[in-house]
């Protein structure tokens, strides 16, 4: 009957659209109903607030997609965060800056530096996952516990402070009213979106995930690839621990504790799959947004911070047993 | 005498789609009934029903005269009905004992595992089925046939009377599928009746008493195999007239393309010297183990350089990995589709353009236009059935997927076409199209190399044999002096 093979036509398209925008329609939903609950949930304050809550972890996450794309995993971020941190802010101090000749590039040194320091650990990383087939687990736990190690060693356990009104302008200061954090989010994520939905290096990414055996046999450098995605996701941790640091005003060697759950839960809420080859980077910029509204909201209504945690470990489980259940229906 | 198995007037539906939609099945005891029909035909559906992982629509089913409801699987085997399916599971760090007693291990005080009965038990098992396999090794360290051989004794553990095969040889050399159908034999004596599926029509007349053909998820006809040809067999599977089985269009010329000298691969392939002539399907004939995966893989820069040489159109190369053979238009469809030939996880698009990414793009940019157009061209050339080029490739056919894998080997323009086992758990429509693909191919100018563990499909296409032994060359034939005989007699 006609109508009949409509409704399984409608089925079938809502479906599809649910595998797509599932979690979309999750964090429209939460907004919704917190917008409803609280009428300071939509003040322009209050969503530039999430916004900056959600970039250190979004840029993060989006480190973590290229690398749980190849079937790895980056334990190390959050530790390289606080190496980054610390690396590039003792250069960007006020006392720094008055001894270096050339004083008005110091801030351009420095930034680069925090990169680079987090560029190096994730080549270190990437070579021992890709050339000494080390499992990534491992890998990347070793690095957790090494970069840490470093930065207290670095900073003999003391933060770095005072650091000059430049730096500290990437984490407090703003473009076109925007605030820097989330300017350099969003550009992060429209350069990701493009390298991993438009290049050539994106395809090798999901191929090399997807089956590593026969991206190999396609003449795909997989193990250059591996190697990069780790690289990719360091540097981003560098970036986000020099925010962190300008936002804090000096870098404390235990920032960025647990920082990699985080950005695994965005990227898992996100919809990517752990064994690699399926996933989007939109999924992730969703998934670390809806982590941040969830946390505003529940600031907002006065929940104890320890519920918090308790309901971001739900919310990581629910995001992934509705997405196996879909696959099943699939 | 009762049959063991009798289905009638099987019906499933899907979505108001018609999986299966007269299924019917007879089984006698102490016989092999090859169920036959080409992807799609329902043969799967049909199985599952059986087997009660699916429900049924409509039908009934008769396990030695009584009206079965499987609802579960531990049902059909609580029954006497047990499956060994394509893709084995075993657990592989568990000795054999421990897989065929796999949740029912016999217990001795205080629920700890009896490991000395459960061995013994395995190994009389084993034993009275002439296994010479021991029931304390681990499934790691069998071969596939092994496993097989495994699966059959874990499902005779269960008291089946039934046992159903799903393309058993998919993953055995000659040698091992001797080794399986013996052990089929010795079923039959037994009385036990066994449901046959396979793609290969040769061990079908070899094994095979009965058959039961389906087709479009109807049954359309059964017999004795004894009073059936093999060209009758076909055009009931495929449901139209034949056409040549092996389409030989090409005559090889004596312009060498590929010269192999004193090649060694790996570290017990040695000394391999071949030529390989434009227009020319050249075989690689050997048993399992026997190196030919191995040469390939040498050729097409997988494994490292262990010496000799290899000369290109008349240079010097070293193809030292898969993009440098790539670049000097050689193409590896491998031997294990799902593993080293497709992304399972990726579209038609991603998998047929994957070798050709560095042509499709510009300064490291995608073109999607040419990659859509692309991918467009070989599903067309291919014939692939698809709806569009976004679906993912696991949700295709195996001849369908096994086209995806062409097309994406034919985008990079190859020169050479290196084929491990083309035709593995492809269906007779789908196999036709391959052999059509390859002599096309080589009639245009192409150069072909193929291993096959098919001596049919060796016999049919190539226009001469190179037989391996133990990692060396044995022998050669030219397609004047070529017979199954005198491949196996130097294969062996």
């Amino acid at each position: 009957m006609n109508t009949n093979a409509d409704t399984q036509d409608f089925k079938a398209r809502a479906a599809d659209y649910g595998q797509r925008y599932g979690i979309l329609i999750a964090l429209v939903l939460v907004c919704a109903a917190l917008a409803l609950a609280n009428e300071f949930f939509l003040t322009q304050r209050n969503i530039i607030n999430v916004l900056r809550q959600a970039s250190i972890n979004g840029i993060l996450a989006i480190g973590m997609t290229f690398v749980i794309l190849t079937r790895g995993i980056d334990l190390s971020v959050g530790s390289v965060v606080a190496l980054a941190g610390v690396v590039s802010a003792s250069l960007a101090t006020t006392s720094a800056t008055a001894g270096v000749a050339g004083a008005p590039y110091a801030f351009y040194i420095a930034l680069s530096l925090g990169i680079l320091v987090g560029m190096v650990a994730g080549w270190v990383n990437g070579v021992l996952v890709a050339y000494f087939n080390v499992p990534s687990f491992v890998t990347t736990l070793g690095m957790l516990s090494a970069a840490r190690g470093l930065t207290l060693l670095y900073t003999g356990g003391r933060p770095v402070p005072s650091l000059t009104d430049e730096y500290r302008y990437i984490g407090t200061g703003d473009l076109f009213g925007i605030p820097m954090p989330i300017v350099l989010f969003a550009a992060v994520f429209v350069v990701a979106l493009v390298v991993l939905t438009s290049t050539r290096f994106g395809r090798h990414v999901y191929a090399a995930g997807g089956n590593p055996h026969a991206a190999r046999v396609s003449g795909i450098n997989v193990k250059r690839v591996r190697m990069a995605v780790y690289i990719i996701s360091g540097a981003l941790a560098g970036l986000a621990g020099m925010i962190l640091a300008a936002r804090t005003g000096s870098a404390l060697p235990q920032a960025g504790i647990a920082y990699e759950l985080d950005a695994i839960a965005a990227v898992v809420i996100g919809g990517t799959s752990l064994s690699g080859g399926v996933g989007r980077v939109t999924g992730t910029l969703i998934g670390a947004l809806l982590i941040s509204v969830v946390n505003n909201g529940l600031d907002l209504m006065g929940v104890e911070s320890y519920y918090q945690q308790v309901i971001k470990g739900m919310l990581i489980v629910a995001a992934v047993m509705l997405d196996q259940a879909r696959h099943k229906h699939a | 005498m009762q049959p063991l198995l009798e289905v009638r007037g099987l019906t499933k539906s899907f979505g108001g789609v018609a999986a299966l939609s007269d299924g019917r099945f007879t089984l006698r005891p102490g016989t092999v009934h090859a169920l036959c029909g080409g992807n799609g035909a329902g043969k799967s559906t049909f199985l599952t029903i059986v087997m009660g992982i699916q429900s049924r629509d409509a039908g009934s089913i008769r396990v030695l005269g009584k009206e079965a409801q499987f609802t579960r699987p531990s049902d059909a085997l609580a029954a006497g009905v047990s499956i060994i399916e394509q893709e084995l599971s075993p657990v592989p760090a568990m000795s054999v004992a421990e897989n065929i007693f796999l949740g029912r291990e016999p217990t001795g005080l205080f629920g700890r595992v009896d490991f000395a009965r459960m061995n013994a038990d395995a190994q009389e098992l084993l034993d009275s089925l002439h296994f010479s396999i021991s029931a304390r090794s681990l499934m790691m360290d069998l071969t596939v046939a092994e496993l097989q051989l495994v699966e059959i004794a874990k499902a005779l553990s269960y008291n089946a009377e039934i046992i159903i095969m799903d393309e058993p040889t998919s993953a055995l050399g000659e040698a091992q599928a001797d080794e399986l159908f013996a052990a089929i034999k010795r079923l039959k004596e037994q009385g036990k009746g066994i449901i046959y599926v396979s793609h290969r029509l040769s061990e079908i007349f070899e094994i095979a008493d009965e058959y039961t053909v389906f087709r479009d998820g109807r049954f359309v006809g059964e017999g004795a195999i004894a009073d059936v040809t093999r060209d009758a067999l076909i055009e009931m599977i495929v449901g139209r007239p034949l056409t040549e089985e092996f389409a030989k269009s090409n005559t090889p010329t004596d312009q060498p393309v590929l010269q192999v000298n004193g090649l060694n691969a790996e570290t017990w392939v040695k000394d391999i010297s071949f030529t390989l002539h434009r227009g020319e399907i050249l075989a690689l004939y050997g048993l399992m183990g026997s190196g030919r995966s191995e040469i390939f893989e040498r050729l097409f820069g997988l494994s490292p350089d262990m010496g000799g040489q290899i000369t290109l159109n008349g240079k010097r190369v070293s193809l030292s990995s898969p993009n440098d053979a790539i670049a000097h238009g050689l193409a590896f469809v491998t031997e294990d589709r799902k593993g080293s030939g497709l992304n399972l996880m990726a579209d038609l698009r991603d998998n047929i353009c994957m070798a050709r990414l560095d042509e499709l793009s510009k300064l490291g940019f995608m073109n999607r236009a040419r990659e859509a157009s692309a991918a467009q061209r070989m599903i067309e050339a291919f014939g692939i059935k698809t709806p569009n080029d976004r679906l993912v490739v696991s949700g295709l056919s195996g001849g369908n997927q096994q086209k995806v894998v062409l097309g994406k080997w034919f985008l990079t323009e190859p020169g050479i076409l290196l084929l491990d086992e083309p035709t593995r758990g492809v269906d007779v429509g789908a196999k036709r199209e391959i052999y059509r693909v390859m002599s096309d191919f080589a009639a245009k100018g192409g150069a072909v190399i193929m291993i096959s563990s098919e001596t049919d499909e060796v016999l049919g296409m190539a226009d001469r044999v190179i037989v391996l032994r133990d990692g060396r060359i044995s022998g050669e034939v030219g397609r004047d002096a070529l017979s199954a005989n005198s491949l196996l007699h130097l294969a062996a």
